[in-house]
């Protein structure tokens, strides 16, 4: 019997897992696909928003500055690198300013620190490539940006570390309970009980929610197309650059990302399918057009890679609550975004209320805080790589040329969980630079088989379905 | 290990990349007379790109024979290897090159950097992707640049696909379609933008009309479907607007070539006139000088690269 | 009856009129060399391709043996050939130029390596 189950391995499972490991309880993460951080965590623009552009008063906008302060904090206990480059809201016109004034002003009332406008002067100074025509911008320094997947997979692999189950390709359905306990079933057959279940499950949270008996909650998918630029281009801007915000989202962005690829994006478009991934000329022709806006200079031939992700939207805000029609059941669902953001403050928010419905919170004796930060070859100086490569000469066999990922990085992935191609990519970053994996895939594949005891006609791109290889000749 | 190994040693050569442009450089540049030349070379094998090119159509003008890539690799690497003051490191990364001529390197166990007195780039070549012409739709697993199809079949014996459908009819698309077709999978359909095949017109023949393979000119593929592994594309004649749709498992895109030149942009080097770049003392040649149809073209002009480099460490 | 034919023979890939008649060429013009009159011969007499393909390895330093036919083959037989390829194992170390199989599919042109493959290190 599992103290508490939490279904969902996005950022807002595994922020909830590490959160709760602190703790002497038995607990368990189920997700449906092979690995962690495949839903909408692998797909967002890897912002950590200061809490501008939330109505105040929402609980959104509460637990996104809340997150952003925890982030930071938590980033640098777990070893993940956490940039704060800020952000700037621009505005082309005086028209604009009474707005771009009360997005300030909401945003103070939200507790966001350290904003203030700043002027075409400053702007021409701090953003050279910046359209000249520009007037005003709202400057908020505490944004930062994140792998949104290596900062799951790093959760997670600390959460682990404190005693946390972590169980991918379980994929949860059906919920029975019965004299106060949780009989969850997972696909496959095999039954998980609990006292406590949370709900974080991204785009199917309404689904979990249904076979726990709770109805009445939508998730509608609401797209955004993202398209990310060669890391040539990485001082296309230096702050994350917004335009004034649109009804259903913060309008379209230059973004900067930790990898160093600028990426633009994303749109915002209702679908019905909750697996519609594709991306679309049109979103293309979108994004180009309304970010030329913000920085002329930005040229489609930069584009190296491309995606669409969905956010999870259950009405204007985040459902976070236990259900008291269903005890023990606390769903956290219509995680749109700042979900990445404010993931940590919800983690926070649903140990309250576990305790608050009678799950005793004791502290273990040994919680281990910190964890050892990844080696990754492309975020050191070079003079750091030679000390590494005469440690262990695997460090010295490169792999991915493009983003200089070697041998040892690669099965370290392995070693730490990855199970496709994709893991391997968001993990290590090979095969996300400009070739595309033209030259590295095959090396990859290999050091997959080999770890992991597999043919090569098993290893897939993103979990079964989707393997690589028809036929080996042996 | 110890320190030494990365103290900075001068040479008077150092050649990038061990393709037939990097062997005929060294080639030419030793018989030209110097007499201390480092070529790096990343992979476990000289030969570059050759070594899977295994159908024929090479050396026709240097060998006058018709050889298959990688006989003309043998042949080549035959005729360099024993020069005398050539040092070929294989494994060798080259992930630095300052204006100065110093190049660093990674290698299993080891990272080093040399200083060059001269220095000839040849780096090859990489694919262009369908990320580069965005192609709209879903990202599954069946999508392979035609390179990678190739290595993946002929070096690895994978076959990464059974229904076929080929963008772009560059020489890299026409090949793998009779490769695929030969290794016993059906290609579809060859689509290309253009108004005619940008391969080799003995190509298109070989390639393409001995097993019937259709080739769509004026058309463009608009959307890849599939969740997880390709499903089917949408085809769009771009004349007259008209879509249809062609199932398949995989979709090899074949869109061109691009110079591999990103260690000569941190350097700030410009390409200028043949082999010729911004920097004294630095060259490049072959697929990294431009791309070329021809190795045979690529042999002759990269031996000119050699030459020019002998003549600048004469100065 | 004129036949219009891409000569293969090399790059330049000269468009051929061939005046045929049952199967026997009469005469062949477009060429810009002697190559381009003896393909037409060929293509429309006997068309012959060059095969190439890969010999599976067993204990060499490379998985695959590349592999040619020394001299082009009858076309109508390129799949059998690839079929009898695929049955091959090769186990020994390979030069380049190294006849596999001589008398290939019992013609006159032998298989041979395209390689020079060693034993592992
Ligand atoms: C285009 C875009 C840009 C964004 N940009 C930002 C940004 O810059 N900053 C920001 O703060 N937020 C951003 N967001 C929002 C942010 O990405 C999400 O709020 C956040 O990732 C949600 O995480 P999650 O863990 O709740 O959901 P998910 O990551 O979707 O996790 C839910 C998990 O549950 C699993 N699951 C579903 N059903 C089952 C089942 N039956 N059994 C077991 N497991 C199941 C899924 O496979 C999935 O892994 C963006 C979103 C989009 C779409
Ligand atoms: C599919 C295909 C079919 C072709 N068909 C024909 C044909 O029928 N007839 C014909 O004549 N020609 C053909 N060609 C063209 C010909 O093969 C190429 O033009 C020629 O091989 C280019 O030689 P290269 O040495 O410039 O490049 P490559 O062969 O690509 O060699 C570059 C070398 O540099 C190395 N390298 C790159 N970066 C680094 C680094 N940072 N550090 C160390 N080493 C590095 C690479 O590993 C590689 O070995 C074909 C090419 C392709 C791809
Ligand atoms: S006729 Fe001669 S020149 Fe013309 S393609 Fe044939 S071989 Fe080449």
């Amino acid at each position: 019997m599992y103290d508490v189950l939490i279904v969902g391995g996005g950022v807002t499972g595994t922020a909830i897992a590490r959160e709760l490991s602190r703790y002497r309880l038995k607990l368990a993460l189920l997700e449906k696909e092979v690995e962690l951080a495949f839903g909408v965590s692998k797909s967002n623009s890897g912002i950590i928003h200061p809490g501008t552009q939330n109505p105040p008063g929402s609980l959104k906008g509460k637990l996104c500055v809340e997150g952003n302060r925890l982030t930071k904090k938590l980033a640098k206990e777990l070893g993940v690198d956490y940039k704060e480059v800020g952000e700037l809201i621009v505005i082309f016109s005086e028209d604009d300013r009474p707005r771009l004034l009360k997005i300030k002003a909401d945003a103070e009332k939200l507790g966001v620190t350290g904003l203030r406008i700043v002027g075409r002067d400053w702007l021409l100074e701090h953003e050279p490539n910046i359209n000249p025509e520009v007037l005003a911008a709202l400057f908020a320094p505490t944004a930062g940006i994140i792998s949104p997947y290596r900062w799951v997979y790093d959760q997670a692999e600390n959460a682990a570390g404190n005693g946390v189950e972590i169980l991918t390709s379980h994929k949860v359905i059906g919920i029975g309970k019965e004299a106060g306990r949780f009989d969850v079933s997972v696909a496959g057959g095999k039954v998980f009980s609990a006292r406590f279940v949370v709900n974080c499950a991204g785009l199917c949270a309404d689904e979990i929610a249904g076979m726990a008996g709770i109805t009445g909650i939508t998730i509608k998918p609401r797209k955004g197309e993202e398209f990310i630029l060669d890391k040539k281009r990485e001082y296309i801007s230096n702050h994350l650059l917004f335009p004034l915000p649109a009804p259903t989202s913060k309008g379209v962005l230059v973004i900067k990302t930790s990898d160093g690829n600028p990426m633009i994006g994303p749109t915002a478009e209702e679908v019905a399918d909750k697996e519609d991934l594709s991306t679309s000329d049109d979103g293309l022709k979108q994004v180009l057009e309304s970010v030329k806006k913000l920085i002329p200079a930005v040229n489609e031939n930069d584009i190296i890679a491309y995606f669409a992700g969905l956010r999870p939207v259950a009405g204007d805000d985040f459902i976070i609550r236990h259900e008291d029609k269903v005890p023990g059941l606390i769903n956290v669902a219509g995680i749109q975004s700042p979900g990445l953001t404010a993931a940590p403050a919800i983690a926070l928010l649903v140990a309250g209320l576990l305790k608050k419905n009678g799950l005793g919170l004791r502290k273990k004796f040994f919680f281990h805080r910190f964890r050892a930060k990844t080696v990754h070859l492309f975020s050191l100086l070079v003079t750091r790589i030679s000390p590494l490569i005469r440690k262990d000469p695997a460090y010295g066999d490169i792999v991915c040329r493009c983003e200089l990922v070697s041998a040892k990085e690669v099965r370290e992935a392995v070693r730490r969980g990855a199970r496709t191609l994709d893991g391997i990519k968001f993990r290590t970053r090979a095969q996300a630079g400009r070739c595309h994996g033209g030259f590295c895939t095959t090396r990859i594949m290999k050091i997959m088989a080999e770890e992991l005891n597999l043919p090569m006609t098993a290893i897939t791109k993103r979990g079964k379905g989707s393997e690589l290889i028809k036929e080996e000749r042996t | 290990m110890t320190a030494r190994d990365s103290r900075l040693v001068t040479r008077d050569l150092v050649v990038v990349g061990g393709g037939p442009a990097g062997l005929a450089a060294a080639l030419a540049a030793g018989k030209a007379g110097v007499k201390d030349i480092l070529l790096l070379e990343r992979d476990q094998y000289l030969g570059g790109i050759l070594n899977q090119c295994i159908h024929p159509g090479f050396g026709l003008h240097r060998y006058k024979e018709d050889l298959t890539g990688p006989e003309f690799a043998d042949r080549l690497i035959r005729e360099t290897i024993d020069l005398p003051g050539l040092e070929i490191s294989l494994k060798s990364f080259v992930v630095k090159l300052t204006g100065g001529r110093i190049v660093t390197y990674l290698k299993p166990g080891l990272m080093a950097e040399v200083k060059a007195r001269a220095l000839i780039m040849a780096t090859g070549c990489r694919e262009r992707t369908r990320e580069m012409i965005h192609i709209a739709g879903t990202r599954p697993a069946g999508i392979y640049p035609a390179g990678l199809a190739q290595k993946l079949i002929n070096i690895e014996g994978l076959l990464p696909g059974r229904e076929v459908v080929i963008i772009g009819s560059g020489d890299i698309g026409l090949i793998m379609a009779r490769r695929f077709t030969l290794e016993g999978a059906k290609v579809k359909a060859v689509i290309e933008i253009q108004k005619g095949s940008r391969g080799l017109v003995r190509n298109v023949v070989q390639c393409l009309e001995d097993f019937g393979i259709p080739l769509y000119l004026r058309h463009r593929v608009a959307l890849i479907h599939g969740r997880d592994r390709v499903e089917k594309v949408t085809v769009e004649n771009l004349d007259s607007g008209a879509r249809f749709e062609l199932s398949c498992d995989t979709v090899l895109v074949s869109v061109g070539l691009i110079q591999e030149n990103e260690l000569l942009e941190m350097a700030g080097a410009a390409l200028q006139g043949l082999n010729l770049t911004s920097l004294p003392g630095v060259f490049v040649c072959g697929n990294a000088y431009k791309v070329y149809d021809l190795v045979d073209t690529v042999a002759r002009d990269s031996e000119q690269a050699g030459q020019m480099a002998a003549e600048y460490l004469r100065k | 009856m004129i036949k219009h034919l891409t000569c293969i023979a090399c790059p330049n890939g000269c468009q051929l009129e061939v005046d045929e008649a049952g199967g026997h060429v009469i005469k062949v013009t477009g060429n810009k060399c002697e190559k381009g009159a003896a393909y037409a011969r060929q293509e429309v007499e006997d068309p012959t391709r060059i095969l190439t393909s890969t010999v599976l390895a067993k204990g060499l330093e490379l998985k695959l043996v590349p592999v040619r036919t020394s001299q082009p083959i009858p076309k109508a037989r390129l799949f059998e050939g690839i079929a009898a390829i695929r049955e091959l194992k090769l186990g020994r170390p390979v030069k380049a130029g190294e006849i596999i199989v001589k008398n290939f599919l019992g013609l006159a042109a032998d298989l041979i390596a395209a390689r020079t493959v060693h034993l592992p290190e």
